[in-house]
């Protein structure tokens, strides 16, 4: 047997395209904006906040119970702000989360394939509203609407703004938790009615549990935008910074105070100034904790199949 | 009737009940929510419409009710929504390109761009706005412009643009690259001759709907510079305010004739979002593929 | 020996248009492939395959399913290069030269060794744009147009799309989509064409037409298939090559390796090991 032996074929040398590295650079460069965002966020919140608290003690400021930057007689005691945004993130997801999760279940479970495909573009268009909208909603009609119907609120009040802030969080919960619900396999509902179970028992003792860490990171993130929102609270919950559970009060949340503040006309480096970045400051640690949260409580529930 | 009988008949009614309840729990779910949003339309729409008229278009703002027009807002709005545009489709889509296609998942640096994105995204609106007093208007003295404004509206948006980006690049086959690939295409050849032209749709979709959310913001602009009274026409790098902050304005004032120009800037507001809207979600339905 | 539970009619037909091995061998070694083994994050894929292919021959590779045939053929034009966590161990030679220097191009290889794929995979793009795709992305001078009529004629398919060109690809049918990625992978002008299972997910007739195209391209090409389909093994290929899995003592690992190679005729008339004969016979796999 002859073997005919060739010359070894010259393969073709790896050049350095230089498009290539240019583009992989760009890239990054793009993505590294992000993180210089941040690092944005983080320098101009730390470095007037460390500020403030060499005029401010930390201790006053975090236990403080009454918060009145702009008088004479000065106190700073953020409390009543914190307070008054957990007592409308409260009320607000007690109206987001089941209506929510009702309407999430109902698109998911029962609807036919047609009334979901026209309900669903209404309700991004209720997510899409524009807050300040909603805020003068809330203030022209739901207030006097609630004392219409004999509740004897404030004109600035928790509970309009709780109410119109929670029912714009319902888009939020009800696709996430929709979204949550549809990635159920179908074998396991196909089991359930296979046993004989009805339509109730199959979505609330099967989907739902199934679903639970798409739909506790759906109330998370609802909670977590009620704590940031601005608008809503500004024009209808008020700027009154109390601590109170009633909701039928006026209140100030952080963000009311800090977009009232940074409109005004505050000389810079004054205290009051100064309010708005240790107030901003706390904020953003409250939100971020409840970030990290979140994600550590999707990561536990989350079940195999996913 | 045997009790079993019995018993089984009592169940199913009783099953029967509960069902019918909880389709009446979700039914009033559906009804509160839908119900909200018609009457909030329709109550917007009923108190500003006396308002609607050329005037509010092309008027100046003005002290007294009658003459007042929200000119000077609404262009400004459109600019700070061309500024956002500019900036953040660019930037979103190059950086969703990095994450998916080019970057390294098991390097930190790329671990922390994920991660900082993903809390980019849950960051409340107004801190950007703190960001935007702290370095843009008085840091780098830029000032309270449109421009700056723009840059704010950007970064708010721009954790958004970058999500919808990379959902959509995610949703082009993997087939596709591989067959690219296996002709000799380099990376960069893949990506923008065959990655990106697919996932345009649902790219263009994400920036509209990122975009609608901009011109909406109010609490960065009320950081940043949108002044109380603007009496002419905005540029690029003068004193500005946008629509939705105009709203805001003319909802401070105890003036019952200064509630239905906010109810008709509201109007006005929300034609320009919700018909954003409606060409994402007519762009999303148009060019649905199946692979 | 038992008869195997193949058609034997048609594997003399096939016996008697067979090349000689000694034919065989006279030709150029397009691959040599020596010791070479895979490993996917450590975990060992493949072991120990050593073989020449030939020029102008069709080789296939069959064996159950997870003994790494998929593996070893992307080890021809680098494709698992992509694969972050793959690791390729030992030689392959194309054309003499080592396929995995250290200053070689993959990009540039792939033009040269084509591939397609299990499941067709056009562009969402026109026809034309599909075949023009490659020539467009290497800069190829000429007339463009020539050439995807040229491939297409190639592939057997330009009767059936030549007034359609600017139509989509994702409208053709499946058989017609695979010839489209077969002409797609001609129009760059390649020296051997790598075919993954390329009819498995095609209609008994389609894969007829497939089968015939390879037999009019080894004219001029050099083809190298997998295929789990004994078969289309036995009616197409010149040289079979038969994969198994070794699975570990505590059943943990498996591993592809290669059980025997040689001509197709021998391969499944007479084979020299009782692995090979097990699974032509139909015994297992």
């Amino acid at each position: 047997m002859v073997v005919i032996e060739q010359p070894a074929l010259a393969l073709p040398r790896k050049r350095i395209r230089w498009g290539e590295q240019l583009v992989h650079l760009l890239l990054f460069i793009a993505a590294a904006i992000s993180v210089l965002t941040t690092l944005g966020i983080v320098l101009s919140l730390l470095m007037p906040a460390i500020d403030f608290f060499r005029e401010v003690s930390p201790w006053e400021f975090f236990t403080g119970t009454t918060w009145a930057p702009l008088f004479l007689d000065a106190h700073f005691g953020v409390v009543p702000l914190v307070v008054g945004t957990f007592v409308i993130s409260f009320w607000s997801a007690l109206v987001a989360f089941p209506l929510g999760v009702g309407v999430a279940i109902y698109l998911s479970e029962y609807a036919r394939p047609r009334t979901s495909a026209v309900l669903k573009p209404v309700l991004e268009i209720l997510a899409a509203i524009p807050t300040v909208v909603l805020g003068y909603f809330a203030l022209t009609f739901v207030t006097p609407f609630l004392r219409d119907i004999g509740l004897s609120v404030e004109i600035f009040n928790v509970l309009s703004a709780s109410l119109v802030l929670g029912i714009m969080l319902i888009p939020t919960v009800a696709t996430l938790s929709e979204d949550a619900m549809a990635a159920v396999p179908r074998d396991l509902r196909d089991g359930g009615y296979a046993l004989g179970a009805d339509k109730l028992q199959v979505s609330t003792r099967i989907v739902v549990p199934a679903a639970i860490s798409g739909i506790i990171a759906a109330f998370v993130l609802a909670f977590s935008r009620a704590v940031g929102e601005t608008m809503i609270v500004l024009i209808a919950a008020g700027q009154l910074a109390q601590i109170t559970f009633d909701p039928r009060e006026t209140i100030e949340t952080m963000t009311a105070f800090i977009g009232a503040t940074g409109n005004g006309d505050v000389p810079t480096g004054s205290i009051e100034y100064k309010t708005i970045f240790a107030v901003g400051l706390t904020l953003f640690l409250i939100t971020l904790v409840m970030n990290l949260v979140s994600i550590r409580l999707v990561r536990k529930y989350r079940e195999i199949y996913e | 009737m045997t009790s079993v009988e019995l018993q089984q008949e009592t169940t199913r009614r009783s099953r029967a009940w509960k069902n019918r309840l909880f389709l009446g729990v979700m039914l009033f779910s559906m009804f509160v929510a839908f119900g909200t949003l018609a009457v909030l339309l329709v109550d917007t729409i009923v108190t500003g419409w006396p308002a609607i008229s050329w005037q509010i278009l092309s008027s100046l703002p003005s002290s007294v009710p009658g003459e007042a027009g929200a000119r000077p807002a609404i262009l400004a709005t459109l600019y700070l929504g061309l500024i956002v545009l500019v900036l953040s489709v660019p930037i979103g889509v190059l950086t969703a390109i990095y994450l998916e296609e080019y970057a390294n998942r098991s390097r930190w640096w790329n671990k922390l761009i994920e991660v900082n994105i993903q809390n980019l995204a849950a960051v409340p609106s107004i801190v950007y706005g703190i960001l935007g007093l702290a370095f843009i208007v008085r840091g780098i003295g830029v000032g309270r412009v449109v421009f700056a404004g723009g840059l704010i509206l950007t970064l708010v948006v721009l954790p958004t643009v970058v999500v919808a980006s990379r959902e959509a690049i995610r949703s082009v086959p993997d087939s596709i690259r591989q067959g690219a690939f296996a002709l000799g295409a380099t990376k960069w050849q893949v990506v923008w001759r065959q990655v990106l032209p697919a996932a345009i749709p649902g790219m263009a979709t994400g920036s509209i709907l990122a975009l609608s959310r901009a011109v909406g913001e109010t609490a960065p602009l009320l950081m940043v510079g949108a002044v109380v009274y603007v009496p002419f026409n905005p540029t690029l790098f003068g004193q500005y305010t946008a629509l939705p902050v105009q709203i805001y304005n003319w909802t401070k004032q105890p003036d019952a004739e200064f509630q239905t120009l906010a109810a008709a800037g509201a109007i006005v507001l929300l034609v320009i979002v919700l018909s954003m809207n409606a060409v994402a979600i007519f762009l999303r339905n148009r060019y649905r593929r199946q692979w | 020996m038992e008869t195997p539970q193949i058609d034997s009619a048609r594997i003399a037909e096939v016996a008697r248009g067979a090349l000689s091995r000694g034919d065989i061998e006279r030709r150029e070694r397009v691959f040599t492939v020596s010791d070479l083994g895979v490993s996917y994050n450590g975990k060992p894929a493949l072991e120990d395959v050593s073989l020449d292919v030939f020029r102008n021959t069709v080789t296939a590779f069959i064996g159950p399913s997870g003994c790494g045939k998929s593996t070893f053929i992307r080890c021809f034009n680098r494709m698992n290069d992509l694969i972050p966590g793959a690791d390729v161990a030992g030689t392959v030679l194309y054309h003499g030269a080592d396929l995995y220097g250290r200053n070689v191009d993959p990009v540039e290889i792939r033009r040269r060794i084509g591939m397609v794929f299990q499941k067709p995979n056009p562009f969402p793009k026109s026809i034309y744009d599909n075949i023009a795709f490659g020539p467009r992305v290497l800069g190829m001078k000429g007339d463009l147009d020539e050439r995807v009529e040229g491939a297409l004629r190639q592939a057997a398919l330009w009767d059936e799309v030549k007034d359609r060109l600017k139509d989509g690809a994702l409208g053709l049918s499946g058989g017609q989509q695979q010839r489209l990625c077969i002409a797609r992978a001609l129009a760059v002008e390649p020296d051997v064409i790598l075919m993954d299972e390329p009819a498995s997910a095609l209609d008994p007739i389609s894969t007829t037409r497939i089968e015939d195209l390879m037999h009019e391209l080894k004219r001029e090409y050099t083809i190298v298939i997998v295929t789990h389909n004994m078969q289309q093994a036995a009616r197409v290929a010149d040289m079979t090559a038969f994969f198994s899995v070794v699975v570990a003592e505590d059943g943990s690992a498996r591993r592809g390796v290669l059980v025997e190679y040689d001509t197709t005729t021998k391969i499944f008339t007479t084979p020299s090991d009782k692995r090979t004969e097990d699974y032509v016979t139909g015994r297992f796999g």
